[in-house]
């Protein structure tokens, strides 16, 4: 060890397991050590579509330049599963480290690597836990082993294990019993030889951790969600079990201790998007979260709450698709889909977040986007953010009040009423931003009934099918489109002065790109880059469209579908935009990106 | 009850019939669905509902078309075909103080909708349900529905091999708490029954063949006018008596009535016919149902009904403001709840 450089919190280790072992506690338990030890942490769960016996792949990758995007090759590899022994020793990098159970064979495998074989037999027949427990425990003992490896104080492991088990005692005692017991056989056995390891650091101050789901739940609880419907469907279905799980203790009424919110499990997303329809229309703050397929059910209903105004936001967990997929991996796959969604000419708002902690922002602020504009928001996530842990700035309290758009009440309906000299209709639109004002049913007001409805109506809500009563009502819907930029998240613009390419990103593709720009301008080449927020888009995106001599637009699809969009939008621009699409299932890394850009830049 | 407060023609909420009516008809002339509209108008009126306290729903079809034809002040939501029960059920956690009146069709509710229907009815949600059952499609020109009969035949739909979905008896095995059945031709019956439905604090659920004089009138279908005269098997004859007016009871001679007291106190009187039928079973429910099959009779009246049972709102542990009136002060947890959730989040 002492010929060897060390390489200090900035590695990359990956636990290969069967799911349904257990080993999310042992994984989990790690990192939230390491994140506690003040290192930037990332956390994926590459797992199948499966409950139980197939293998399953969780990476760490520590980085102290904070980058949280994956990485292609593994610096250490914990192998628990038998089956896929030889695959990841050719995962691991030049020299790297392979842990595994003691009675694997791996004599035939590399001979560039380090291996260090675990009693885990022996350790956990030591414990003298339960059978049924055997297996699940086993997964504490590369806990403890790689502790030692890489220098893990176990203090911190018992504050992870404590975390973990909500304090219950007798679970924290007998999981860090078996990583106490195998740090310590590491520690009277094992000769470190490879250069590995951890220290303390400030990175991650002010940051916490959480998954893009539980950040969307409570964004949404902060948002004042008052409806929920929703259909279980992976990588959705934790945003809605989080609401579950954070109402009853932040959405009680203090005074009368009931609750001001519902969360309805829906018979499929037919009936979910319905219900949060209905309850947009009543007025409440309503929501539904769902992955492609369930979009692709919600497609009518959509169209439907477009024409008739009605406010309601979807969270669409993006997973890989067309039909089934691969339901557990990740994609930004369903844009064009959710942009164009529903028969006829629609427009949707969409919401891209590029961050766990902008999944909470647009938690709340989504209510307060489709409230504004009366129409449906469409926020964009996908299972990356939505399932896997990351380190995040803490979540911030909404820094402007809630705006629940033009709604009239009973006074408000008079005073209007009056104001506009007795000329009042749901549609009409008086005062040229294309949004009409909108009554609530239980308005006792007898002026403040309408029809809502799909079919064609006039400015009164009245049924018309008369050509210019379509033309001037569809037209009149669209100018609210317009309107939204004032709404919206403007896109994010990270420049580097004298930079002529341009990179156009967004979501989860982030973190890779972010990497990637500091990988291109260590070969020299500059970029600047502009993350999108949001769509329709924004005057800003033109500007940088304007103002580079090449764009490469970073996306997780294979068609490029944030680039058809641009290309629609700005056709005169369409010549300098590199479609930079890949899609595998697998997050994008910073790599890729680099090497799509050497390769085909110009200047 | 027109002159219940002295003026005639205003009813104890101060409002004429016509407060209550809807714009003209666009449907055929003699089409079942007209008929009920009527009714809907004369029940409301006579149950001195506000039209500001109703809610209308409905789907996609002839039927659904009806709500602009009642209760023009009220606020409606004409949805998409067979999915107005999640929308009504949305809206009506909006505001639970409201009465939803959802409107329907067999198309509507039997085929392409049974899903949301059944689940609506299994819920509980407190809401008027109607299907108004002419076992055709009526808007798209006369095909069958899931509710024609079996055997059945039409020109360009030639003859329907499927048996037919018997909505009560969906209703009922789906634990609705009020199912009844009736016949357009009935006015009487239907407003009787209207009015128990309206007072009934859950889902209360209508199935009134309803002729579509267009497409399904012919002399064989059950669904037709000629049909339901002759074969109307009335369980009884109903009368609703709304809570706190006093019921006559010479009106009703001993023994031969059975009364049924809703939630809100007010009661449907059954004056027995000749079977001696119990509303409040709902297996005996089922079995008449299926005699009724057997024989071929049109069973009309109150088939089930469960005062009692909780509805969705109970299963919430709901504020009595609506929740639509509620302000950021009580959606808005504080900015110290999020301090504290910053710190568990690790
Ligand atoms: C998704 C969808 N599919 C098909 C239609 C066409 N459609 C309109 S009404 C209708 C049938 C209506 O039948 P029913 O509910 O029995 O109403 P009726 O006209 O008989 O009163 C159909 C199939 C539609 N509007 N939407
Ligand atoms: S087609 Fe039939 S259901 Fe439709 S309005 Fe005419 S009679 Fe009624
Ligand atoms: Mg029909």
């Amino acid at each position: 060890m002492a010929d060897q450089k060390q390489i200090i919190n900035d590695f990359c280790i990956t636990f290969s397991t069967v799911n349904g072992s257990g080993s999310a506690t042992a994984n989990t338990t790690l990192m939230r050590a390491l994140f506690r030890m003040g290192i930037p942490v990332s956390g994926k769960n590459i797992f199948p579509s499966n409950i139980q016996g197939q293998p399953t792949w969780y990476t760490l990758r520590l980085s102290k330049k904070g980058y949280l995007a994956r990485v292609e090759k593994d610096d250490i590899i914990v192998a628990m599963n038998p089956a896929t022994l030889a695959r990841e020793a050719s995962f691991l990098t030049e020299g790297g480290v392979l842990l595994v159970p003691d009675d694997f064979k791996v004599s035939e495998l590399r001979s560039d690597i380090t291996v260090y074989a675990m009693p885990v037999k022996k350790i956990i027949h030591e414990a003298e836990v339960s059978a049924s427990l055997r297996d699940y425990i086993a997964n504490m003992v590369y806990v403890g082993v790689v502790s030692w490896l890489l220098g893990i104080d176990l203090d911190l492991i018992r504050v992870a294990l404590d975390f973990h088990f909500k304090s219950k005692q007798k679970a924290v005692e007998i999981n860090f019993n078996v990583v106490k017991a195998a740090f310590d056989w590491a520690k009277e056995n094992l000769q470190k030889k490879d250069p590995y390891r951890v220290e303390t650091m400030n990175g991650v101050d002010g940051y916490i951790m959480s998954d893009g789901n539980t950040a969307a739940a409570l964004g949404s609880i902060y948002g004042g969600v008052q409806l929920a419907a929703w259909y279980p469907i992976t990588p959705a279905t934790n945003l809605a079990e989080s609401l579950n799980e954070y109402l009853p203790e932040l959405r009680k009424d203090p005074e009368t201790g009931k609750d001001t919110a519902v969360v309805i499990q829906a018979e499929d997303e037919l009936a979910a998007i319905g219900m949060a329809i209905g309850a947009g229309w009543g007025g409440l703050r309503a929501m539904t979260s769902t992955s492609g397929p369930g979009l692709s059910l919600m497609s009518e209903y959509i169209g439907l709450a477009y024409f008739a105004e009605v406010p309601v936001v979807i969270w669409d967990v993006q997973r890989v698709g067309p039909s089934t997929g691969m339901p557990t991996r990740t994609a930004q796959g369903d844009v064009t889909m959710a942009n164009f969604i529903s028969h006829g000419d629609t427009q949707m708002i969409l919401l891209i977040p590029g961050s766990i902690n902008e999944c909470f922002e647009f938690g709340w602020r989504s209510f307060d986007i489709a409230e504004r504009l009366q129409t449906p928001v469409i926020v964009l996530s996908d299972l990356d953010f939505g399932m896997n842990q990351w380190v995040t700035p803490r979540f911030e309290y909404p820094d402007v009040p809630m705006d629940r758009g033009k709604i009239l009440w009973e006074v408000d309906l008079d005073e209007k009423i009056k104001e506009w000299k007795g000329k009042w209709g749901r549609y009409l639109d008086v005062d040229g931003d294309g949004i009409p004002y909108r009554t609530l049913p239980g308005n006792q007001d007898q002026r403040s009934g309408y029809f809502a409805r799909g079919t064609s109506h006039d400015e009164y809500a009245h049924y018309s099918e008369a050509p210019e009563t379509w033309e001037r009502v569809f037209g009149r819907i669209s100018k609210k489109f317009v309107t939204a930029l004032r709404f919206l998240p403007k896109p994010v613009l990270i420049e580097n002065p004298g930079a002529k390419i341009g990179i156009i990103s967004s979501g989860s593709a982030d973190p890779a790109v972010v990497e990637a720009r500091d990988l291109l301008l260590a070969q020299g080449i500059k970029t600047d880059y502009l993350r999108i927020r949001s769509i329709p888009f924004a005057d800003e995106i033109d500007q940088f469209l304007q103002c580079h001599e090449q764009v490469f637009v970073v996306e997780i699809n294979r068609d490029g579908q944030l680039l058809q969009l641009l290309t629609i939008k700005f056709p005169d621009q369409a010549n300098k935009m590199v479609k930079t699409a890949h899609m595998d299932g697998l997050p994008l890394t910073a790599k890729w990106i680099f090497e799509q850009i050497t390769a085909k830049k110009e200047a | 009850m027109d002159q219940s407060n002295g003026t005639p023609n205003l009813n104890k909420v101060g409002l004429s019939r016509n407060d209550y009516r809807g714009t003209s008809s666009t449907l055929c002339q003699g089409c079942g669905h007209n008929g009920i509209a009527a009714q809907i108008v004369a029940a409301c009126y006579e149950m001195n509902l506000l039209p500001e306290k109703v809610v209308k729903f409905s789907g996609i079809g002839c039927s659904s078309k009806s709500p602009t034809y009642f209760l023009g002040r009220s606020f409606s939501f004409n949805g998409l075909h067979g999915r107005m029960p999640s929308l009504a059920l949305g809206a009506l956690f909006a505001d639970h103080t409201l009465k939803g009146i959802g409107l329907s069709g067999d198309g509507d509710s039997a085929s392409i909708g049974l899903g949301q229907f059944k689940h609506l009815v299994r819920r509980n949600l407190p809401m008027v349900y109607i299907v108004e059952n002419n076992g055709v499609y009526g808007l798209t020109k006369g095909q069958f529905s899931a509710t024609a009969d079996r055997g059945l035949s039409m020109k360009k739909q030639g003859t329907n091999p499927y048996t037919p979905v018997d909505i009560a008896m969906e209703a009922l095995v789906s634990n609705a708490t009020f199912v009844a059945r009736s016949f357009a031709g009935d006015p009487h019956q239907v407003r009787e029954l209207l009015k128990a439905a309206i007072a009934h604090n859950g889902i209360a659920v209508l199935d009134i063949i309803s002729p579509c004089v267009t497409f399904g009138n012919h002399e064989e279908s059950v669904h037709s006018y000629s049909y339901g005269k002759e074969h109307e098997e009335p369980l009884h004859e109903i009368s609703f008596v709304p809570a706190r007016d006093e019921i006559t009871v010479e009106d009703f001679e001993e023994g031969t009535t059975r009364d049924v007291t809703l939630h809100d106190g007010s009661q449907v009187i059954l004056k027995k016919l000749e079977k001696d039928y119990d509303p409040t079973n709902r297996w005996q429910a089922l079995h008449m149902l299926e005699d009724a099959q057997e024989n071929n009779w049109l069973v009309t009246g109150l088939i089930f009904v469960d005062p009692e049972a909780p509805t969705m709102f109970d299963w919430y542990n709901m504020p009595d403001m609506p929740l639509n009136r509620m302000t950021e002060k009580q959606l808005r947890p504080a900015p110290e709840t999020l301090q504290k959730i910053n710190s568990l989040m690790f």
